[in-house]
């Protein structure tokens, strides 16, 4: 693997490590952007007015079953190979995850606190997007992370219908049965995936309010 | 929906197939889980290893860790082992953490009056500590089981069996109806073995909705 990984050849041109990286972290970032203009709105409508619930617990649940490999497939059979495919397999698998978080954050606001807010007058808006959202956001970007990984993660698939990313190297090399190739391409998207997780861990400790870190974790046993 | 009626007998197949790669590394991750779980649950300095650990091993994505599985191992790569030692590891990357929060959630003064009446270590833990940490283990059991189901079917990738063979065949040969075929199966399988664990966590701890 070694090998393959450090030789300079393999840095350079248009299907070199660098371009590769640069698709893989466009699939995963573009992914994650649609999914949670999808998902944060819905999972914190649900659980700022308590209605449909149960509908969003079985939907998150029932899209979490679904095979991405399949709809990958399915959507390149109806709509032609390309970019569109992956991003409609990948959303699929990252709205449930980030849509369950927000739901489950909202829901677990302190009920005071959200009293508090109406008690001093702000609006119903007012009292989503300023009191429970902000409350919400540890759980939110615990949804969000998780859905980072398995974005990032699963893009690796992506390649098998001739699409970019990581994956190319993994199908490639299996197709010549080179395995430093496979096994680079695998790391690579390791690699890439505690890169991603470290990242959006910055980005929380940047935007959640630090009056809801976790106090000490210490264990009673 | 035809096609599968059309050609049951290989539906049936690959269903079987899918099932055994799923179920077994289900089973043997819960049972390793266990004592690690336990071991977790009693130990700050286990937790502080093993659930990062457990986080790390969660960020390899599975195509990577079913091709890079037969270099380590030294099997051929259309083995099924291939399929079932990742999966293994997903299962008890996910379960350390259900069991030992099962686990350290058991109420003290349970645990105090159990000891009071002689209980011995072994006894204690499969007759109190284990069957009360039995909800929050089988829903932990749960989401591991439903998602090794979907991600059996990425082994057909690099040439395994299960539904996922019906996928990579369905896009060779252009045949929508064989891709549905295996998604249907393998969302249907999720369920049922979903359903079948919510049950089976029912029937074991009929405290849990005592005086509902």
């Amino acid at each position: 693997m070694g090998a393959w990984l450090f030789d300079p050849a393999h840095w350079s041109g248009p299907t070199g490590i660098p371009v590769r990286l640069l698709e893989h972290l466009g699939y995963t970032l573009l992914t994650l952007l649609i999914a949670a203009v999808i998902a944060i709105p819905l999972g914190a409508f649900v659980g700022h007015t308590g209605r449909g619930g149960f509908a969003i617990v079985g939907l998150s649940n029932a899209l979490r079953a679904l095979p991405t490999t399949a709809v990958l497939i399915l959507v390149v059979l109806w709509a032609g190979l390309g970019d569109f495919p992956v991003y409609v397999a990948l959303v699929l698998l990252a709205v449930p995850p980030i849509m369950a978080g927000t739901y489950a954050g909202v829901r677990a606001v302190d009920p005071m606190a959200v009293d508090a807010a109406r008690g001093v007058g702000m609006r119903e808006s007012g009292v989503l997007l300023n009191v429970e959202i902000p409350n919400a956001l540890p759980l939110i970007y615990g949804g969000f992370r998780g859905a980072a990984l398995q974005v990032v993660a699963t893009a690796t698939i992506a390649a098998y219908t001739g699409a970019g990313g990581l994956g190319r190297f993994v199908f490639d090399g299996l197709a010549l049965q080179e395995f430093g190739q496979m096994l680079a391409g695998a790391v690579l998207v390791a690699l890439l995936a505690v890169l991603v997780d470290l990242g959006f861990a910055g980005l929380q400790r940047l935007t959640v309010s630090p009056g809801l870190r976790p106090a000490g974790t210490g264990g009673k046993r | 929906m035809t096609w599968i009626l059309e050609n049951w007998e290989r539906f049936w197949e690959v269903t079987a197939v899918h099932l055994r790669l799923s179920i077994v590394p289900v089973l043997a991750g819960f049972a390793l889980s266990i004592p690690l779980g336990w071991f977790a649950s009693r130990s700050a300095k286990a937790r502080a290893v093993l659930f990062p650990l457990a986080n790390v091993l969660f960020t390899i994505p599975s195509i990577a860790l079913i091709v890079i599985t037969p270099i380590l191992i030294g099997v051929k790569i259309l083995d099924e082992i291939n399929v079932i030692v990742p999966l293994v590891i997903y299962t008890v990357a996910l379960m350390v953490r259900s069991v030992s929060d099962a686990l350290a959630a058991v109420p003290g003064n349970v645990i105090a009056a159990a000891n009071a009446m002689g209980y011995r270590p072994l006894r204690r833990f499969l007759t109190v500590d284990f069957p009360l940490a039995l909800p929050v283990t089988i829903a932990g059991l749960r989401v591991a089981t439903v998602s090794n189901i979907s991600m059996v079917s990425v082994g057909a990738l690099v040439g395994l069996g299960g539904y996922g063979q019906l996928f990579t065949e369905g896009y060779q040969t252009d045949h929508t109806e064989k891709v549905l075929a295996g998604l249907i199966g393998t969302v249907v399988l999720a369920v049922l073995a979903d359903g079948l664990l919510l049950l089976i966590g029912r029937l074991l701890t009929p405290w849990a909705r005592a005086g509902r």
